[in-house]
């Protein structure tokens, strides 16, 4: 850049002057200040359990939208629920970090099934799973249920097949667990599992 | 913007115009951390993340429990274990000490004093210390200025980052994230005043189980802290993984922003005025020789 002696001290003088300027507070761009807004302001809030442990935490779901008819909920936090017994709000790493869980790429999304013999999982419908289930475990319980025990006595066991339930049911829902699988003469079932 | 504002300033970086001093009768907050009572579970760094849309890279076992190993433009809190054996009764034994470290969000803010950027770094009336990430020009000055090394610099944009005690929640009366989460209740949080009432209580549970050293950490050096612990053995902070003992801002940045940056402002100011009354005086200096070609065609021109 060419420039005479003029220029030079034009330009070097306007740059004093503004950086003077500056350096005592007149700066151009005034220097506000302001939170990152709440996050969490209109989003809808959903009361859930956590899903890990027995403890059974109470969480609060934060989703984007107010459910109107053309918006489709996502959720974007997960913190404890102040109102729940349990936690009081309080969440272990695990239940802190559920965000992720939620959305996971790992997740299991549809029933699959690895035949006997197979090194693939093969996704199957709905409908299939709960077939496949029912007749294997008619089968298992036609072979190996045991009506009376050594001494002649009713004992209705049926000690070959096992069941893992949730461990965030609620009451309600184990009661029904417990009468469903117990009618059927399970004995092997864990309602409080660390799954 | 200044309107939006949502919480009210009480300093702000490199800005010597006055911040609004009306509004000044604002409960102080403050976070305590009882390290007594905590049992290192890390819910207050997921809790952190979560909160603030963080996701840090998936370090390495470097054979501590200690995850992410330092604080990153991306983990705004982490534990820090340290194992230590110290004297007791029966002789010696071991204490495994798990102190949450991250911004101590101090009354005199290091870190606000050395920022040149104005505006980048504000303390508000409520007591919390926060960067003002777009006025921010990365100089990493804050990361000299903090006496507790808090601040990190992000490589993806040259930003200095560190934990804002969630101002954003705060501005609408909610508790900072990592409280809420704590299982222990080992982080509590309210007013200032109120969180020294709990942590006296502490200590004097603390003393009647042994602990005769317990005590509060609020340093004085720095104008005392809204990030305060509990600690087991207040007379040897530097034992929960060099926990200042008396954390004082560097004599660099006082000399440099309290005596230096005021001296060299009016040096300027009177070397500038010094030229205009020369200028004036003595009128510029001739020497036609000195003049571009250009502008001497023009004057040749001009005399035609």
């Amino acid at each position: 850049m060419e420039m005479n002696r003029r220029q030079f001290f034009k330009v070097t003088g306007a740059g004093l002057s503004t950086s003077t300027l500056v350096a005592l507070g007149f700066s151009p761009a005034p220097a506000l200040a302001e939170t990152r807004s709440f996050k969490l302001a209109k989003a809808t809030e959903t009361r859930n359990t956590c899903p890990y442990c027995s403890v059974g935490c109470g969480i609060i779901m934060y989703s984007v939208g107010d459910k109107a008819k053309n918006v489709k909920s996502e959720i974007f936090h997960i913190e404890g629920d102040p109102d729940h017994p349990v936690n009081r709000g309080t969440l272990c790493p695990k239940g802190a970090g559920l965000l992720d869980f939620v959305h996971s790429p790992n997740r299991l999304k549809y029933p699959q099934v690895r035949e006997a013999g197979s090194k693939e999982w093969k996704r199957i419908s709905w409908d299939e799973a709960m077939t496949r289930i029912a007749k294997l475990m008619k089968e298992d319980r036609d072979a190996n249920f045991v009506a009376k025990n050594a001494d002649g006595k009713t004992v209705n066991r049926w000690t070959t097949t096992g069941m893992l339930c949730a461990s965030a049911s609620s009451n309600e829902t184990g009661y029904i667990t417990h009468k469903v699988m117990r009618s059927m003469g399970m004995l092997v079932f864990d309602n409080q599992a660390r799954v | 913007m200044s309107s939006l504002q949502s919480l009210d300033i009480a300093a702000r970086s490199a800005t010597t115009t006055p911040t609004p001093q009306a509004r000044e009768h604002v409960v102080e907050v403050a976070k305590l951390i009882d390290v007594s009572s905590c049992i290192g579970c890390k819910a207050c760094q997921v809790a952190c993340m979560e909160w603030n849309d963080l996701r840090d890279e998936v370090g390495h076992n470097a054979g501590t429990y200690d995850n992410p190993r330092d604080l990153t433009p991306q983990s705004w809190t982490v534990m820090r274990y340290s194992e230590v054996v110290m004297p007791s009764n029966e002789g010696e034994r071991l204490e495994w000490l798990i102190r949450k470290d991250g911004c101590m969000h101090c009354a005199d803010p290091g870190c606000l004093k050395a920022c040149p950027a104005p505006g980048a770094i504000v303390k508000y009336e409520n007591g919390i210390v926060d960067f003002i990430s777009e006025h921010c020009i990365g100089c990493g000055y804050c990361v000299k200025g903090c006496p507790f090394d808090v601040p990190r610099i992000s490589k993806k944009d040259d930003k200095a980052y560190k934990c804002s005690l969630c101002a954003d929640r705060v501005s609408v009366g909610l508790e900072p994230a990592c409280v809420k989460t704590c299982p222990t209740g080992a982080i509590r949080f309210g007013s200032k005043e109120d969180m020294h009432e709990f942590a006296a209580e502490r200590v004097v549970d603390l003393k009647e189980r042994g602990y005769a050293n317990a005590g509060v950490y609020d340093p004085q050096g720095v104008g005392g802290t809204h990030v305060m612990y509990v600690l087991q053995h207040a007379d040897k902070p530097q034992i929960y993984n060099n926990l200042p003992a008396d954390p004082t801002i560097s004599p660099m940045v006082s000399l440099w922003k309290g005596v230096t940056k005021p001296l060299a402002v009016a040096a300027m100011i009177g070397a500038a005025l010094a030229g205009f009354f020369h200028y004036m005086k003595v009128g510029p200096i001739e020497d036609e020789d000195d003049d571009g070609p250009g502008e001497r065609r023009a004057t040749e021109e001009e005399t035609r």
